[in-house]
C-alpha cells in the first residue's frame, strides 16, 4: 500500500480517538460531580459526628443533656420495623411478581396491573403515609406502633420487590422452564422447585435495596404518628417462660432513626447537632451494611447457578 | 371409545409390527402462522424413527405437538391428532391433560438442560414429581436409570455434585437418564446432538441404539448421516409437510420423491 494512504487511514484513526478523550473526560467528570457531593456529605457528618460515637450513644435512650443523649429507642425502632417490613414485603412481593410471570393470562388486565406496580414505584412516600394513617392507625386500630410503620413500608417498597421479582424470573433460561414441564411438572411444581430457588438471588437483592430505603424513610413513618422521644423499649420478642415468643412489641410505640435526627436537627443547641450528624453517619453505616448483604448474598446464592 | 380418524386407523394395521403412535391429520398454527399442514405418520413401537428437513421445515414443531410442549405459550392451535397405543389416547384432545401426556412421553433437548442441583436430584426430578417419597425406591430408580444412561460409572462416586460440573456429553446422558426415571413409553430427541463434540455424539447414538429395545424413539436431526446411523424409519419434511416416510434402508438408497432425493444428495438444504 503507498504511504500517503496509509498516513491517511492514520489521521482519519486520531480524529477518531480525540472523541474517545473528550467523551472519557466528560465522562470522568459527570461521575466525579455524583461521588464527590455524596462522599462529602458523609465526610462532613463522619468528622462531626464520630467524637460523639461511643457504646453509651447506642445504649442511652434521648434525654434534654446532649451529651447523655443515645439512639437505644432510635436503632431497636428501626430494626424492628424494618422485620416487619421485611417479613410482610418478601412473600407477598415474591407471590405477586411470581403470578404475573408464571400463571397470570396475557391480556389487557394484566397490562394495566403492570403499567401500575411501575406507577407504584413512583408515588410520593407521604401519600403511602396518608393512605396508612388512614387504614392502619385507624381502620385497622393498629395506632401508631410498630406493626402500622411495618406494614406502611411493606407497602412503599412492595413494588421495588415485585420488578425485582420478575426480573429475577425473566433472567431464568426457558429451557429450565420446558426441562421442569416436559418431565410431568405441574405449573405450582415448577414454580416451588425451579422458579422460586433460581431467582432467590435476585428476589433478596431487591427486598435488601428497598429495605434500604425503608430505612430512610421519614416522611410516612412521621404522618402515621411515631414519637421523637422516646425513653422505654417496645417488650423484647423473646421471652424466659413459654411460649417464648411474645408479639406485644409489634403494638408499641417507637421511634426510628431519621425521625431521632430530625429531632434533633431541629433543636438549637449545637451540641445536638453533633448528635444528629454521629446519628445520620450510623444510619449510613446501616444502609451501606445492608447494601452490601445484599452484594454478598448474590454471591453466595449464584454461586451454583451460572447460565 | 372415540374412533381415530381413518388416516391414522390407515397405519394400525400394518403389516411392520406394533404401532406405539399415530399423526393423522395434524396441522399446526403459531398464532396465524401454519407451521405444519396435514401430516400423516406412523410412529413404530420400540423403533427408531427420525425426522430430517431443512431448517424451518417444521420437524421440531412436529416433535413437540407429541408432548403438548406448545401448550405452555399463547396463540398456538392443534388440528387434527396424535395417537397414542394401546389405548388409543388422543394426545391433542383439549380433555386430554398435557401433563398426563408429558408424564408418559419424555423429552430431550437441544441443549442439554441439566437443572442446577445435584446430578442424583436431577435424575429423582421425575420421580418426585409423581409423588414419589421413599427414599429406597427413589435411590433405586436413580442408580437404574443413570445405568441405562450409561452414565453410572462416571457418577456413582458424585452423585452429590453439580449436575454443571458434567461434560455437555454427560449432561446429555444425565438429560436422557432424567427421563429414563420414570419409565417413558416414547421418547423425543430434539436434535439431541448438535451442540456436542463428535465423541460424546458417538456415545449418544451408541445409546440411543441400546435403548429402543425397551422404548420407542423419535428424533429429530439435522444430520442425516445421523438419521442413517441410528434410525429404522425416517421421515422427510420439507415446508411443514410430510414429503415421504418409509424405512431409512429406502429413503437413503431410493427415494420415491424428488425433493427428498434432492435433499438427501445435497442439492438443496
Amino acid at each position: 500500500m503507498d504511504a500517503p494512504r496509509v498516513r491517511e487511514i492514520r489521521s482519519v484513526i486520531a480524529r477518531g480517538k480525540r472523541w474517545d478523550v473528550v467523551f472519557a473526560i466528560v465522562g470522568i467528570v459527570c461521575l466525579m460531580i455524583g461521588l464527590l457531593t455524596v462522599a462529602a456529605l458523609f465526610v462532613d457528618m463522619a468528622v462531626k459526628g464520630l467524637p460523639r460515637i461511643s457504646l453509651e450513644f447506642f445504649t442511652n435512650f434521648p434525654s434534654r443533656r446532649a451529651e447523655s443523649a443515645g439512639i437505644l429507642s432510635a436503632w431497636v425502632g428501626s430494626t424492628l420495623v424494618m422485620v416487619v417490613t421485611a417479613v410482610t414485603a418478601v412473600p407477598i412481593g415474591a407471590a405477586a411478581g411470581v403470578y404475573l410471570e408464571e400463571y397470570a393470562p396475557r391480556n389487557w388486565m394484566t397490562d394495566v396491573i403492570e403499567i401500575n406496580i411501575t406507577n407504584l414505584a413512583g408515588v410520593p412516600s407521604i401519600v403511602y403515609g396518608l393512605l396508612a394513617l388512614g387504614l392502619f392507625v385507624y381502620q385497622f386500630g393498629l395506632g401508631q406502633s410498630v406493626l402500622a410503620a411495618g406494614l406502611t413500608l411493606a407497602l412503599l417498597i412492595l413494588p421495588v420487590v415485585i420488578v425485582a421479582t420478575r426480573e429475577a424470573i425473566r433472567a431464568i433460561p426457558a429451557a429450565m422452564r420446558e426441562g421442569s414441564y416436559a418431565l410431568g411438572a405441574t405449573q405450582w411444581q415448577t414454580v416451588r422447585y425451579h422458579i422460586l430457588p433460581y431467582s432467590m438471588p435476585g428476589i433478596l437483592t431487591g427486598v435488601i435495596i428497598g429495605l434500604a430505603r425503608a430505612i430512610g424513610e421519614t416522611a410516612p413513618i412521621i404522618t402515621i404518628g411515631a414519637l421523637t422521644f422516646i425513653a422505654f423499649l417496645p417488650s423484647p420478642p423473646f421471652q424466659p417462660e413459654p411460649p417464648f415468643l411474645s408479639f406485644e412489641w409489634l403494638f408499641a410505640p417507637f421511634t426510628v432513626m431519621p425521625i431521632q435526627m430530625f429531632n434533633w436537627t431541629s433543636r438549637p443547641e449545637a451540641a445536638f447537632q453533633v448528635n444528629a450528624a454521629a446519628a445520620g453517619f450510623i444510619l449510613v453505616l446501616m444502609t451501606l451494611a445492608m447494601n452490601g448483604l445484599a452484594i454478598w448474598l448474590r454471591y453466595r446464592l449464584r454461586r451454583n447457578i451460572n447460565w | 371409545m372415540e374412533i381415530a380418524r381413518p388416516e391414522v386407523q390407515r397405519f394400525t394395521g400394518s403389516a411392520d409390527g406394533a404401532i406405539k403412535a399415530a399423526a393423522g391429520g395434524l396441522s399446526f398454527y403459531y398464532g396465524a402462522v401454519n407451521a405444519l399442514r396435514n401430516i400423516n405418520v406412523p410412529i413404530h413401537e420400540k423403533r427408531v424413527t427420525a425426522l430430517i428437513g431443512p431448517s424451518g421445515c417444521g420437524k421440531s414443531t412436529f416433535l413437540r405437538c407429541f408432548n403438548r410442549m406448545h401448550d405452555l405459550y399463547p396463540g398456538n392451535r392443534y388440528e387434527g391428532e396424535i395417537r397414542l397405543f394401546p389405548d388409543n389416547t388422543n394426545l391433542l384432545a383439549p380433555e386430554v391433560d398435557p401433563i398426563e401426556v408429558r408424564m408418559r412421553i419424555g423429552m430431550v433437548f437441544q441443549k442439554p438442560n441439566p437443572f442446577p442441583k445435584t446430578i442424583y436430584e436431577n435424575v429423582a426430578y421425575g420421580l418426585r414429581v409423581r409423588g414419589e417419597r421413599a427414599r429406597r425406591v427413589i435411590d433405586d430408580k436413580v442408580e437404574q436409570a443413570l445405568k441405562s444412561a450409561a452414565l453410572w460409572d462416571e457418577v456413582k462416586d458424585r452423585l452429590q455434585s453439580l449436575a454443571f460440573n458434567l461434560s455437555g456429553g454427560q449432561q446429555q446422558r444425565l438429560c436422557i437418564a432424567r427421563c429414563l426415571a420414570t419409565d417413558p413409553e416414547l421418547l423425543l430427541f430434539d436434535e439431541p446432538t448438535s451442540a456436542l463434540d463428535p465423541i460424546a455424539t458417538g456415545s449418544i447414538e451408541e445409546l440411543i441404539h441400546k435403548l429402543k429395545d425397551r422404548v420407542t424413539i423419535l428424533i429429530v436431526t439435522h444430520n442425516m448421516q445421523q438419521a442413517a446411523r441410528v434410525s429404522d424409519y425416517t421421515a422427510y419434511m420439507y415446508l411443514g409437510e410430510l414429503v415421504e416416510f418409509g424405512r431409512t434402508d429406502d429413503i437413503f438408497v431410493k427415494p420415491r420423491d424428488r425433493r427428498t432425493e434432492d435433499y438427501i444428495t445435497g442439492r438443496m438444504g
